[in-house]
């Protein structure tokens, strides 16, 4: 556990990403496979939910520090992290710990699920004991379901690639999926052969950056094949050995919440994989976003749901074929094959072959992307001829080119204070437009803006502070920003009357006055442009 | 006794200031820091080891008259004397008595041992000023010997992977007790000018610090992978760092020991070392004078002085501006010493 709390430590000091995959690769090598499956477990971000209730957890904390509540509401506000707080506030330990990673999360971690809560207090009160600051602050971070640490995957394949000298993009296939962090799980990954794989598992999405600048840049539009760009849940359709898989591209196998797209599974040849969007689909075109969220939101699916939300599968890219990996091939073999296989399942109504756009020139295409919001797209993706199917973001085969995002002009209304390294300064915002004489909030945003720009808004809420609700408060009406955000929908909830989607601050307006930013009359006019 | 006017802490009686934030006709000093060490003053009165450090920062045209540790003087009855306050070189505590009755301010202080100044000495009296810097149970410092050996620790490592190491620290006090702590088997200890200044008044002071040198004399091939330097941290992300080639960052606060801190500051390791008293230590300095009444000043005002109610005792927060922009942000250490 100390290892593994240094490993962590060393991961959050450095941002140099060659040093945290050494940090990783050190640490790999160096431990019982039982040991660093766990600890690829958790750096790749699968945590166990919560297994403490906070309240719970702050009142043993408060007991073992001898602290009365509101000391500790006081600490509490300075550090602006439960798990971090109370590694610092209890006494220091009184005896140390040797045990391994795999000890404190398979003997002491998981069995908190099952206890009472005298046990619990208990085995929680002699962690506490035997461990320094920072493995406490790991170890409450474990057990509050919150654990998070600065790595990306690809970071972790890049790490396991190096010690078990096996290709990334093998690796980077291996962990996806279900799997149980076990020895067995370790020898797998690192090992030679995986023909044994399970068969749910996905292959890593191909991710693409923004085009930024002149699209002529991309010089022959005759290089790419140009598709829109849905707005759906990206995910990957599995058929294997007679199973049907569904997974999100947050590796989350969401099979169950589209029975009409496990249905269309039977109709796929054996060993298929098909990479694509899943959107709310009805009459031959996608239906708003909201729609597809409204479905989701639900527990349970009625048979209402599914007639007035059908779902149905935009195919981009064909993965695997006859059960061989194909992404080395180039892409317009894999769509030649993926349109022979959308064909043969034309009958099921929910697999769709993205349309390939035509356009003779980059103007053609200006052109037609602005006809992305009428259309429900986001606008386009390009997609260079003869380029395989990478692993993850990657720059140069595909890009997407979104429409302009809408902007606006708000004036900053409440301020709060963020969490995490965030947590002792005014980084989370609502914003407000002017409804007549009156401001109404119509967004919350945090992010957008520079470290040094976030300094000086967090000085701004403190001198200029009208009033304190808990942490949040309310500010002089004197910024303005630009609010920048993808989608714009009625919504009866929001005191604006409409609620926009991924909204971030995209400037800060120091040339304009509260009385210049945009009113609600303007705003509105958004809607269906 | 004393009372926070407009221009400082005031004792009518002895018509005289203590750390006053306006120019004013008589000052005593607590210790040089910019905070509670104005200039503009007529007249100055500090301890004898705090002389030296006080004409580097005012000039050689300040009226400076210094007081033997625990001399007393005589303003209109009044006797004040100067006792040692542990945190940085001629740091005192100043014990003001009037008609029987003694107040004490204590400036800025730490009970850890400190080889550049004199230790803390607890005062008895009936009124006690103190600061509050870190007055939360989160602040408490580890034994100073692990702090040093990780700074060393880290100033090797660098070494081997070939990068020098820039360690940020306020120039004056806190920089000279890094240095005293520093292992010079290891490398060159090299010095920013502001701190280098400082380092020479100490020596002259008589504080004995390991050899070090001015970053701006060394010669063109110096080898700066084998070096420390110390910075003050306005050096940080400024040109200064770009001709030391490959290099480390370290920041030594007290406000390291939050995370959210250490990663808001764009440096690569932080220390956790302070020259103010950790909460433990200051509830030990206010037992240990005896008072019953005690004044809270700088930072977490509010807690301790809720503590000490909770705990039997008269104490209320003290508005002073020994704080600047006081907030979380981080670069309030400089500030606030
Ligand atoms: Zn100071
Ligand atoms: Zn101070």
């Amino acid at each position: 556990m100390k290892r593994f709390a240094d490993l962590y430590t060393a991961l959050d000091e450095t941002t140099k990403t060659s040093a945290k995959v050494e940090a990783i690769a050190a640490y790999l090598a160096s431990s019982p496979p039982e040991d660093a499956v766990w600890a690829i477990n958790f750096l790749i971000g699968r945590r166990p939910k919560r297994l403490i209730e906070i309240r719970k957890l702050r009142a043993w904390a408060i007991e073992e520090a001898g602290v009365p509540d509101w000391l500790f509401d006081e600490s509490y506000q300075a550090v602006g992290d439960l798990a971090e707080l109370i590694a610092l506030l209890l006494p220091a330990p009184t005896a140390t710990t040797g045990l391994p990673l795999h000890y404190w999360v398979e003997e002491r971690l998981l069995p908190l699920r099952g206890q009472d809560d005298a046990r619990r207090r208990e085995s929680l009160i002699g962690a506490w004991r035997e461990m320094d600051e920072r493995q406490r602050f790991v170890w409450n971070k474990l057990i509050t379901g919150a654990f998070r640490v600065g790595v990306s995957q690809s970071l972790v394949v890049r790490a396991v690639a190096q010690v078990s000298g096996i290709d990334a993009n093998v690796i980077s296939h291996r962990v996806m999926g279900d799997w149980a962090p076990t020895p067995d799980f370790y020898a797998q990954l690192t090992g030679a052969d995986s023909s044994d794989a399970d068969i749910s598992r996905p292959y890593p999405f191909c991710l693409a950056y923004p085009i930024e600048g002149d699209i002529r840049q991309l010089e022959n539009p005759g290089d790419w094949q140009v598709e829109w760009k849905w707005d759906g849940i990206r995910s990957q359709l599995i058929r294997r050995r007679w199973h049907t898989f569904l997974w999100s591209r947050g590796e989350e196998l969401i099979t169950e919440r589209f029975p009409e797209l496990e249905a269309l599974g039977s109709l796929l040849p054996e060993g298929t994989v098909i990479d694509g969007e899943i959107l709310a689909w009805k009459d031959a075109a996608p239906m708003p976003f909201a729609q597809m969220q409204r479905r989701i939101g639900r527990k349970a699916l009625s048979e209402k749901m599914l007639r007035d939300v059908p779902a149905a599968i935009v195919a981009y890219d064909l993965l695997e074929d006859g059960g061989h990996d194909i992404r080395e091939s180039p892409l317009e073999t894999r769509r030649a094959r993926l349109a022979e296989i959308v064909r043969s399942a034309s009958q099921s109504g929910h697999l769709i072959l993205s349309p390939a756009v035509e356009a003779a020139s980059w103007e053609d295409l200006e052109a037609l992307r602005r006809t992305s919001r009428e259309r429900g797209v986001e606008g386009f993706m390009l997609k260079r001829f003869g380029s395989p199917y990478r692993v993850g973001r990657r720059r140069g085969d595909w890009w997407k080119w979104k429409v302009e995002p809408y902007s606006v002009d708000a004036v900053l209304l409440y301020a709060q204070p963020g969490s995490g390294k965030r947590a002792s300064l005014f980084t989370d915002y609502t914003f407000a437009i002017w409804d007549k004489d009156e401001l109404v909030p119509f967004a919350k945003a945090y992010s957008g803006l520079s470290d040094e720009e976030i300094r000086k808004v967090d000085a701004f809420v403190r001198r200029n502070t009208i009033e304190k609700f808990g942490p949040v408060r309310s500010v002089k009406p004197e910024l303005v920003f630009e609010i920048a955000f993808e989608g714009i929908q009625k919504s009866p909830r929001h005191r604006s009357g409409i609620a926009v989607r991924f909204p971030r601050m995209a400037r800060w307006r120091t040339d304009k006055r509260a009385a210049d930013a945009d009113t609600i009359d303007t705003v509105k006019a958004l809607i269906g442009s | 006794m004393l009372r926070v006017t407009p221009d400082g802490l005031y004792c009518k009686a002895g018509d005289f200031y203590i750390d006053p934030w306006c120019p004013v006709d008589r000052a005593v000093i607590t210790h040089a820091h910019s905070d509670h060490a104005h200039a503009g003053c007529q007249r100055y009165l500090c301890s004898e080891d705090c002389a030296g450090v006080l004409r580097a920062r005012m000039g050689p045209g300040a009226a400076i008259q210094s007081a033997a540790w625990a001399a007393p003087i005589s303003f209109q009855g009044v006797t004040v004397s100067l006792h040692p306050a542990g945190h940085i070189l001629g740091s005192a505590q100043i014990r003001v008595e009037h008609k029987g009755e003694v107040w004490v301010v204590s400036g800025d202080y730490k009970l850890e041992p400190d080889p550049t100044c004199r230790p803390f000495e607890p005062v008895r009296c009936h009124t006690f000023i103190t600061e509050s810097t870190f007055g939360l149970p989160i602040y408490r410092w580890r034994a100073q010997p692990e702090s040093f050996a990780e700074i060393n620790a880290w100033w090797r490592a660098n070494q081997k992977m070939g990068r020098a190491s820039a360690l940020f620290a306020y120039s004056l006090g806190k920089a000279q007790r890094l240095i005293a702590g520093l292992d010079p088997t290891i490398g060159p200890i090299l010095c920013h000018g502001a701190v280098e200044n400082l380092n020479r008044v100490y020596r002259e002071s008589g504080v004995a610090l390991p050899p070090t040198q001015y970053t701006g004399d060394v010669a063109k091939a110096f080898d700066w992978s084998r070096a420390i330097i110390i910075a003050p941290p306005s050096a940080n992300g400024s040109s200064y760092l770009r001709k030391f080639g490959p290099v480390s960052t370290g920041f030594a606060s007290g406000w390291m020991r939050i995370r959210g801190t250490r990663r808001r500051r764009s440096i690569d390791h932080g220390f956790v070392l302070s020259d103010h008293a950790d909460w433990p230590g200051l509830l030990s300095a206010i037992d240990a004078t005896g008072a019953s009444c005690v004044m809270a000043t700088h930072g977490y005002r509010a807690p301790l002085v809720r503590w000490l109610t909770e705990h039997g005792l008269e104490a209320m927060a003290l508005e002073t501006r020994f704080e600047g922009e006081r907030d979380e942000s981080g670069d309030t250490e400089m500030v606030a010493e």
